[in-house]
């Protein structure tokens, strides 16, 4: 008997291993991309900055949708909090530091994912989706109006942020905010893949599946939703943060109804319920866009449409989870 | 006190332009329970196909809206079989994503065909100028947005509490498999209600042209609208969706005259404070 | 010795409908009680009353001595009161492993870390082997329970329950849908449940109710007709009555 357990407390220490030698292979995948995306493409360092600002939205979005379950079409109201927070930080009160308007970002964030989750979570269904709409609109219109802090329909410019540590420009080319970014991306990376295995995602992938047996083990749903969707903020407020500092501007278009549907055409392209995924549709889906948006702007919407019914009909899980799916069978067959 | 009545006839009239395009994808929510937020995509089909009809081809009003309300149910018919039929029953994502990625390529095709700018459907001379009321005169437009609003209110009553199709559709909103059970053909009733509801819809885009213009991004400008309708009124409730309506088009309409400047500010908020007062809906049986 | 649970006169109207009427019960630790019931007698209602899902109109639910009756599931929950499903509600996603870990870990208020494993947490981690290992689902840990038997799911949820470390069990027809090749392992199962453990069981089978229960208590129309010992219950003129209405001359009760 003692035997047995012993052997069992193996195994389960076998797929701790594994576990954490995929997230090992994880961060080493995002640092040997970022690595190819730089060497090839030298000249367009912006583009590739503005995917990795935009994969923290959609991992933000992921650990709300694919963790938890909560259909939203409101999330950029999240990254786009982060953003102006860190653009009007360095405007209006010169924190120029970058690290700090990241900081104020994530804040910013955290607090418009405690507002988006105190309103979304008031309701279930088709109301649920009616207010993450109605919230972004409002955000919008908030912006908008506000011109004399946020620039209103002209953007928010001048934001000029320091040399990172002191040291590194944010040069014309992108490379500092290039490479600030993919360390961010890795930081960020690393803390929610603990977070999504911890006892608190568990509780969480619970209640995606059936919150009334959550309740009967004795667990809190509304309050737990809630804290997920306050790490989520912070998580897309860095990302608004990032692309205010690489870009220098931040437009109404990052608090957009669009920013938020496209970001759920990310995730849902990639895979919901995995960070994996959420990464791989981010990337996927902007690169897609700037090909056919440079190929042909006047069909841009009609093939993310097109994309989209594709990826309902055929690919259910996304790219990640049918790659997954398929690879699990043929596993087990062998 | 003029701008009040004349305030309270523009919200009544927006109110039940917003009814007539809503109460399809109300009834067909309730019925299908299919989160369809492309429905407000064929009310503009509605618009383009009248406007085109009377503006390329010379035809009359009636004549147009005729051609409108026949055409997008045309159009609608082969996207039902195609891509409707298979999201039935699926979870709410999965819905949501489809009709999001049918709006975004029915707004792509709008854009391509029609281009970006704002098509007008021009109204006969019958429905022009302004009717006198002595003490105030109502653009007749107003009142025949009203009066078909009404009427389409009306109409739908007698269906469904009087005809033998309006029996059939209530039995199967209430318990689909056991309507099933009792003979009822509900796949048959599924596509006359959603071919009802896509005809209601076109009818009322090229109704409400006057207030609601049609270009392409108007899939997506009223999106939330037509939604909050459903959500507020409640899925299946016809009385709930008029109540929602006049209740929305009166908050739109009173924040749009006294705080212009605010834009669709107040109709958000408005929004998100009556779901989160009825996360119900009005009528209380949405779910 | 203060019961484990003790129902005193509750009631519950739904409009003019009197779905539960003055009902009250007590189970001491240890007891093994089998509630029965036509359909429609109101033990749904009942077990929803006792669980805090629905509020009573009047009447006390106490809970190891302490008045519970305007704490909501939750609290009742964490002060030891614990329920299966009828229909097993499992995530279908999830392992049997982590199931019981999260119980577990919700059990000792550890849910809301955001960070460690449970693999990597030693305590956790015996417990959860001792659970399976009991309940004989050892080999199916790291299973999803989207692929594993529907017998093999009821015992998983009597683990989760298990795992909560309950004074008070409510058991809704624990081998319900369970095919006859596995009720033997669930009944088994249900006869090693902890000794100082307080058990009510909802159930149909009359077989498993004369084998586990050492008490039986009948619900009909809302009230509470028989409360005694198994061996009285069939020969008892009121529950003849309330199963078998004018034809009480049949010969059993199931």
């Amino acid at each position: 008997m003692a035997l047995l357990v012993k052997q069992e407390h193996g195994m389960a220490n076998a797929t701790t291993r594994t576990a954490v030698t995929r997230d090992l292979i994880g961060l080493v995948a995002i640092i040997v991309v970022a690595g190819i995306g730089y060497l090839l493409f030298p000249n367009n360092l912006a583009l590739l900055t503005r995917i990795i600002a935009i994969a923290f939205l959609v991992l933000s979005l992921d650990l709300v949708t694919g963790f938890c379950g909560i259909a939203t079409l409101g999330h950029a109201a999240l990254f786009g909090a982060g953003a102006y927070a860190a653009g009007m930080a360095s405007v209006h009160f010169g924190i120029n530091e970058p690290i700090t308007m990241v900081m104020v970002g994530l804040i910013a964030g955290a607090v418009a994912g405690l507002i988006s989750g105190a309103v979304v979570l008031r309701a279930h269904g088709l109301p649920q989706l009616v207010l993450s709409i109605a919230l972004i609109h409002l955000f919008h219109e908030l912006a908008n109006k506000a011109s004399s802090w946020t620039g209103g329909s002209d953007g928010l410019s001048g934001i000029t942020p320091d040399p990172l540590l002191g040291m590194f420009e944010f040069d014309l080319w992108g490379r500092t905010a290039y490479v600030f970014g993919v360390v961010l991306l890795l930081i960020v990376f690393a803390v929610l893949t603990r977070v999504v295995r911890s006892p608190f995602g568990m509780l969480c992938r619970g209640i995606k599946e059936d919150p009334i047996r959550i309740r009967a083990m004795g667990g809190a749903v509304q309050s737990t939703l809630l804290r997920m969707y306050i790490i989520s903020g912070a998580v897309a407020g860095i990302g608004g943060a990032l692309n205010a500092i690489s870009t220098q501007v931040v437009g109404l278009d990052s608090l957009s109804f669009t920013l938020s549907a496209e970001s759920l055409v990310m995730l849902v392209l990639g895979g919901t319920g995995s960070l994996y995924g959420g990464l791989i549709g981010t990337v996927v889906f902007m690169w897609f866009e700037d090909l056919v948006s440079a190929a042909n702007p006047f069909h841009w919407l009609t093939m993310v449409g097109a994309l989209l019914i594709l990826v309902v009909l055929f690919a259910p899980r996304g790219l990640y989870g049918s790659a997954a799916a398929y690879f699990t069978r043929r596993g087990e067959r062998r | 006190m003029q701008t009040v009545f004349s305030v309270a006839v523009d919200a009544l009239a927006y109110g039940m332009v917003l009814f007539v395009i809503s109460i399809g994808l109300s009834v067909t929510m309730g019925l299908m329970r299919v989160v369809n937020l492309a429905h407000g995509a064929f009310a503009m089909i509605g618009g383009y196909i009248a406007s085109y009809a009377v503006r390329d081809l010379g035809l009359g009003y009636a004549a147009a809206v005729l051609i409108a309300v026949f055409g997008t149910v045309l159009i609608a018919i082969p996207i039902e079989r195609l891509l409707y039929r298979r999201i039935y029953g699926s979870p709410e994502l999965t819905q949501v994503l489809m009709t999001i990625g049918i709006t975004f390529c029915i707004i792509g095709i709008a854009n391509y065909v029609f281009g970006p700018t704002l098509k007008t459907i021009p109204l006969p001379a019958e429905l022009q100028g302004s009717v006198d009321l002595g003490f105030r005169s109502i653009a007749t437009h107003r009142i025949f947005a009203i009066a078909c609003g009404l009427a389409v209110a009306l109409g739908l009553w007698y269906l469904i509490e009087r005809t033998g199709f309006g029996v059939k559709l209530r039995a199967a909103v209430d318990d689909a498999a056991m309507a099933a059970a009792l003979g009822v053909r509900t796949d048959v009733v599924y596509a006359v209600s959603f071919a009802i509801g896509i005809g209601l819809a076109a009818f009322g885009g090229v109704v409400g042209a006057e207030l609601l213009p049609v270009e392409p991004y108007y899939a997506l400008r009223y999106m939330v609208t037509f939604l909050v309708v459903v959500s507020v009124g409640g899925a299946g409730s016809i009385p709930g969706a008029l109540l929602a309506c006049l209740v929305l088009g009166g908050i739109d309409t009173t924040g749009r005259y006294l705080w212009p400047e605010f834009g669709e500010f107040f109709f958000y908020a408005a929004v998100i404070a009556i779901i989160c007062v009825f996360p119900r809906g009005l009528a209380g049986r949405a779910r | 010795m203060t019961n484990a649970l003790e129902v005193d006169n509750i009631s519950k109207h739904f409009g003019g409908l009197k779905v539960t009427g003055n009902v009250s019960l007590s189970l001491a630790p240890g007891d093994r009680v089998a509630l029965i019931g036509p359909n429609g007698a109101g033990k749904t209602t009942f077990v929803n009353l006792v669980t805090g899902n629905l509020s009573v109109d009047a009447g006390t639910v106490r809970l190891g001595g302490e008045d519970v009756t305007s704490k909501g599931p939750m609290e009742r929950v964490r002060r030891g009161l614990v329920r299966s499903f009828q229909v097993t509600r499992l995530f279908q996603d999830m392992t049997p492993e982590e199931h019981v870990a999260l119980a577990i870990l919700q059990r000792e208020g550890r849910t809301n870390r955001l960070f460690g494993d449970f693999r990597r947490m030693p305590q956790v981690l015996a417990e959860v082997d001792h659970l399976l290992d009991e309940l004989g689902l050892e080999q199916l840990a790291t299973t999803k329970v989207s692929q594993i038997a529907y017998g093999q799911q009821r015992l998983l949820e009597l683990a989760v329950a298990l795992a909560l470390k309950p004074k008070v069990l409510l058991l809704d027809e624990p081998a319900a849908g369970v095919p006859q090749s596995d009720t033997g392992r669930i009944e088994q199962a249900l006869a090693e449940l902890p000794a100082d453990l307080a058990v009510l069981m909802i159930e149909h089978d009359m077989d498993l109710v004369f084998r586990f229960a050492r008490r039986v208590i009948v619900l009909a129309a809302g009230e509470i007709i028989f409360d005694g010992l198994p061996s009285e219950v069939i020969e008892n003129a009121r529950v003849r009555e309330a199963y078998l209405g004018s034809y009480a001359n049949a010969s059993s009760v199931a």
